[in-house]
């Protein structure tokens, strides 16, 4: 199975380690992911904040450029993949909007007909392409004696996913329970990290992740499973500000959910990049699982 | 029975307002439930809930609307839009209501413009975003006095090889640069 | 002889003259079309000073045809028949073409509605001169009536008919009649016990002498025409004989095996393998779930059988196929709740305290698993504040588009309720309050006065997610306020849910089995909204209750009473009229392809293995057209709708372009069309 692959910025940067563990999931899992050539920025929110033309037009051209074999475009960001997705899907039903994009795209010398690319977030392809029998199989670590909260956040899954559940999402869930791991069914699990309002109203921003937190804790989860690289930036690196502004003592590593499914294929903490995380994960990971290993030798 | 169009009697505003919005027709069927005002993670921040919004639209109180801090209050969750019963495509009229705010200088409370222009100042130079960039340009014009309590983030993010001092950059720039032209030219430079 | 033409141009008051120059219509029809000798605006054609025109007109004039242009013939073509046949011409001499739906209503443009509604005159005028004299045939209304379903509008519908002496057999998929009102506690507004105004019903329709009951029966099959309906019904195996069964319960009492029961009690209590849903079950004769019966699981136990003290149980029995005749067929089959999981943000099965409505009620039931008391799930904490949430998958483009009409009032009772048997208190959170029929505004009203929070939004979500100590524990409805425009937080001890009223899974399913149609979101349609309510567009089928749109026990009771009165009057006019407008096949020329006896709907044609012909049976055909459209050899011919008649209509409709001098009818038009 050969997918194109869309990182996104922040894969390049402050959440490398989403782009790392990826490729080497994808290694141990046995799909190819080939890295669409000289991508562009999505725009994330802020082109739809000032010219929704422009905003489409920038985001077309990454759909533009992909050759005629390209017909999968894999994107691990959940902001990437709501963009992508929603142009794609704006060009088919707005027949003006199709028209105006690809006039833009022309003055770059492309076109795009909407639909010949399809749009699929990494979750789906790991639950649906990859699915059950063969994650079972290429397991080799149980998850066993892990209590994970699976993070979905808000723009992979709404306002249209295609492969799960808007409001109460459930294939980390599932994802997770195949590798062993205790899934803690904690309400807020879709609800919203703030995305950029951290860097706008820190009063807002602050209070939302706290809800976030507070319920993981809540439910006595050992650490968050994210699957897009802004709601892994405001869990983690925000996590002791917000402590103090709250006047709480939180100490939860937020990593993503490819870094936990790396440990279960039987990858090491460097491969997947696990200790780029404020918040550590890796002695959490490693007490839990050695404890259930060591009970059950016992 | 006779069928007549009934688009001469909405407001100037709301006629306006559809307009840019792609799927924006289903607001005139808004049967003023309030689920979106309900569903907002930051409703409780806001002067007005979308749906007042919508009452103010249809009454076309447009500088009322324009001036008020709820499309910024928006995170784009879009649980408003996949709630409403009338799938009215809540979070898109949300963009159209900040496109149309800053286009006319009504948004002056909020730094949410000043980011969004940093941020595609960088997509429009390098055609990639650029996080240490996009802070620091954005915190030093607008929040310099915010950026010392960021200094300790910013140095654990440092020190875990998560800040890139410098950006990348595509190779086509320049047809990137020339697509977002052309788009501007198409549909007004807002 | 060339034909003598009258045509008559309807105003409807201005619905028809308000878009379409009537005058105009009618002088140029009179100077134009060919053999037109009469032409007349007139300001309602249906009123009797119009009939008398028409009458008078046929007498005095000689008129040998006749074109109305005015409304759909679905409402005023027996009219303007009954005016022909009075002046003494055959009505099936008549044409009526629809110039209101069909011109002035859909269009905009006067000019272009007056040329649209000269073409529609023209080609009728054309149409109607090659029509036939025809007559009518009359059938034998069999007096035996069918009733589907055995809730209160089929019950309703039962009894009247019962009690007026005519035959009923009632069909009912569950094993007891009653319906979903067997299991409410009480009814708005009045608040009277649901049971004890319904019971006797049940037991009157289960003992009636004119009354034959099918519980636990489905129908199967429909054949025939109205009058004469032949039916099959699948009774399904109970497992335990009817005529020997007494009802004592000692198998029920006997049987180890406890299940939820997902049916009666809406999941909140649990049943035998061997049960009667509920104490005053009419048939008293219980069922034998094979799903969860362990003689079925493992051939052990057979407890029921060894104590049964009449040997009623027979693990052997099957399903078996009743076939009846019955003249009439009244469909009541009612509703089903809709599937709360489908709203993931409020909680349902996975939030312990949140319930449906249909669950609610069972928990007030006197006779529920409760017995009356109101409780959380524990079984044992009394609620201190309880939550109603409106319009669940109503109102809602992303489940059910319409009104569901009866939850206002049902969460009223609810509140209510809760009110009375608790103290709690109450929050009901609406859309709009709708409480339209007599006494329900005041019991509203009521409601108000015992202090129940009403409060203005759709609820967004309930959470367990607790947000501050006082949260803790709680469920948390969130919604706007939207009287106040803010957005609220409401920490309850239980939330109900008021789902949809939906139509019932296999609602299209039975529909095309008795041959009537469904809307959109899947209820029967009637033949018309406002004047015929309980008829469809199928003689002889009848629909009543909440299967053609959701409605309460009044409204339902009212439509199981109409229904009951229709067929009675058919039952006593002892005959019904057939339509002529039926096919024929020339039997000289069929070559026996067969191809038509598929394709007609009605099952109207039968093949003559013998002649190697097809031919059809009158008294099936419905005249609609299939067959003739489908002969290869062109050898079917529809009465009223023959070739002649539907080339001439269609050379009428475009007479200026086939003539562009603006004259039709200048040539011999038969010929044209016939070759």
């Amino acid at each position: 199975m050969k997918y194109a692959y869309y990182p996104g910025c922040s894969l390049e940067s402050g959440s490398a380690a989403y782009d790392v563990s990826v490729r080497a999931v994808a290694d141990a899992l046995g799909f190819e992911l080939e890295e669409l050539d000289d991508w562009n920025c999505c725009g994330a929110t802020e082109y739809f904040t000032q010219n929704e033309l422009v905003a489409t037009s920038v985001i077309a051209r990454n759909l533009a450029i992909c050759r005629e074999d390209q017909t999968q475009l894999v994107a691990p960001c959940a902001a990437c993949f709501l963009n992508l997705k929603k142009t794609d899907q704006l060009m088919a039903t707005h027949s003006h909007v199709k028209c105006q994009v690809n006039e833009a795209l022309a003055a770059g010398g492309l076109h795009y007909d909407p639909g010949r690319v399809k749009v699929r977030h990494l979750l789906d392809l790991i639950y649906t392409d990859i699915g059950e029998a063969k994650l079972r199989q290429k397991a080799v670590k149980s998850l066993k004696g892990l209590r994970v909260a699976p993070y979905y956040g808000c723009q992979v899954v709404r306002p249209m996913n295609g492969f799960d559940n808007t409001e109460y999402p459930m294939k980390m869930d599932e994802l997770f329970t195949w590798l062993g791991a205790e899934v803690v069914d904690y309400p807020v699990k879709a609800h919203c990290c703030g995305g950029h309002m951290t860097q706008i109203s820190e009063d807002a921003a602050f209070e939302l992740i706290r809800r976030l937190l507070d319920s993981a804790v809540e439910y006595q989860a050992d650490l968050i499973l994210c699957m897009c690289p802004m709601c892994q930036l405001n869990l983690d690196a925000y996590q002791g500000r917000v402590a103090n502004h709250f006047n709480k003592n939180y100490q939860l590593p937020i990593i993503f959910f490819t870094q936990l499914l790396g440990v279960a294929l039987g990858l090491d903490f460097q491969q997947l990049a696990i200790g780029k995380e404020i918040v550590p994960a890796g002695p959490v990971i490693q007490a839990k699982l050695s404890a259930q290993a060591a009970g059950a030798s016992a | 029975m006779i069928t007549h169009s009934t688009d001469s009697h909405r407001s100037a505003f709301f006629s306006e307002v559809i307009e840019d919005t792609p799927g924006g027709e289903q607001l005139a069927h808004c049967l003023q439930c309030g689920s979106c005002g309900g569903s907002c993670p930051n409703g409780a921040d806001m002067q007005y809930t979308p749906r007042t919004i919508f009452a103010m639209i249809n009454a076309n109180r447009r500088e009322d609307v324009l001036s008020a801090n709820t499309m910024w209050c928006c995170v784009s969750c879009y649980f408003c839009t996949t709630r409403c019963p009338q799938q009215i495509p809540i979070t898109e009229i949300m963009y159209a209501l900040k496109r149309k705010a800053i286009a006319e200088g009504f948004a002056n409370d909020t730094d949410a413009p000043a980011l969004a222009k940093t941020f595609t100042g960088f997509v429009e130079d390098y055609g990639r975003s650029f996080e240490f960039g996009l802070a620091s340009r954005y915190y030093f014009f607008n929040k310099p006095l915010s950026m010392f309590k960021l200094v300790p983030m910013g140095l654990s993010m440092l020190a875990r090889g998560r800040m890139h001092l410098k950006p990348n950059k595509i190779r086509q720039v320049a047809q990137l640069q020339a697509i977002i032209k052309k788009a501007k030219e198409i549909g007004g430079a807002q | 002889m060339a034909e003598r033409v009258g045509v008559y141009v309807c105003h409807c008051g201005s619905n028809i003259a308000g878009k379409v120059d009537v005058e105009e219509v009618a002088k140029w029809a009179g100077e134009h079309v060919k053999d037109v000798v009469v032409a007349r605006d007139y300001k309602f054609m249906c009123s009797d000073l119009g009939q008398k025109m028409v009458e008078d007109d046929i007498k005095n004039e000689g008129l040998t045809r006749v074109v109305v242009a005015a409304c759909s013939p679905h409402l005023h073509e027996k009219t303007f028949r009954r005016a022909c046949k009075n002046g003494g011409l055959n009505p099936y001499l008549l044409e009526m073409t629809n110039i209101r739906e069909h011109c002035s209503w859909v269009h905009k443009d006067t000019a272009a509605a007056t040329e649209k509604a000269k073409a529609l005159v023209s080609a009728a005028a054309e149409r109607v001169k090659f029509q036939e004299p025809l007559e009518p045939t009359y059938v034998d209304v069999n007096p035996t009536t069918l009733v589907v379903g055995g809730g209160i509008a089929g019950l309703q519908a039962t009894l009247e008919l019962a009690d007026a002496g005519y035959p009923v057999h009632l069909v009912e998929r569950q094993p007891s009649i009653g319906g979903h009102m067997a299991q409410f506690d009480k009814t708005f507004p009045t608040l009277d016990c649901s049971a004890c105004i319904l019971t006797p019903k049940m037991s009157e329709a289960g003992q009636h002498e004119n009354v034959t009951l099918h519980a636990y029966s489905e129908l199967e099959e429909v054949s025939g025409s109205v009058g004469n309906f032949k039916v099959k019904i699948r009774q399904k195996a109970r497992k335990v004989d009817f005529d020997l069964c007494t009802g004592c319960g000692v198998c029920v009492e006997k049987c180890p095996r406890k299940v939820v029961d997902t049916e009666f009690e809406a999941g909140m209590g649990n049943r035998k393998a061997i049960y009667m849903p509920f104490p005053q079950a009419v048939p008293r004769v219980p069922v034998l779930d094979t799903e969860s019966c362990i003689w079925f699981e493992r051939q052990r136990c057979g407890a029921c059988q060894k104590l049964c003290p009449t040997n009623a149980i027979n693990f052997e029995q099957e399903d078996e196929l009743i076939e009846l005749n019955v003249g009439n067929i009244i469909i009541a089959t009612g509703w089903k709740p809709f599937d709360c999981h489908k709203i993931p943000q409020y909680g349902y099965g996975r939030l312990a305290n949140v319930y449906t409505s249909l669950e609610f009620e069972r928990l007030c039931n006197a006779a529920g698993p409760t017995n009356g008391k109101i409780l959380l799930r524990d079984g044992k904490t009394v609620p201190k504040s309880v939550a109603i949430i409106h319009c669940v998958g109503s109102r809602d483009l992303n489940h059910n588009p319409y009104c569901s009409s009866v939850c206002c009032m049902a969460s009223l009772k609810f509140a209510h309720l809760v009110t009375e048997k608790t103290g709690a208190e109450v929050h009901s959170f609406y859309i709009d309050i709708r409480t339209n029929q007599k006494d329900y505004e005041e019991f509203y009203q009521r409601l108000l006065d015992e202090g129940v929070h009403f409060v203005r939004g759709k609820v967004s979500e309930v959470t367990d997610a607790a947000r501050s100590e006082n949260e803790r524990g709680k469920l948390i409805v969130q919604a706007e306020d939207t009287l106040i425009g803010r957005q609220q937080r409401f920490p309850v001890d239980m939330v109900i849910l008021m789902g949809a009223l939906e139509p019932q899974t296999d609602a299209r399913e039975l529909g095309l089995k008795c041959g009537i149609s469904c809307s959109m979101a899947g209820f029967y349609t009637e033949r018309h909204p406002k004047l015929d309510p309980v008829a469809t567009m199928t003689d002889g089928v009848f629909v009543a209750g909440a299967c053609q749109g959701p409605k309460d026990i009044p409204a339902s009771v009212v439509q199981g009473a109409a229904a009951a009165a229709r067929v009675a009057g058919m039952i006593t006019k002892g005959k019904v009229m057939i339509e002529p407008v039926v096919a024929a096949i020339d039997e000289e020329n069929c070559s026996g392809c067969r191809i038509c006896n598929n394709l007609c709907p009605y099952n109207a044609i039968e093949y003559d293995a013998q002649r190697g012909v097809s031919h059809v049976i009158t008294a099936l055909c419905k005249g609609c057209g299939t067959c003739v459209s489908a002969c290869p050899a062109e050898v079917i011919s529809g009465a009223h709708f023959s070739n002649k008649q539907i080339y001439a209509e269609i050379e009428g409709a475009l007479w200026d372009a086939i003539r562009p001098a603006g004259v039709p009818g200048e040539s011999e038009t038969a010929e044209v069309s016939a070759s």
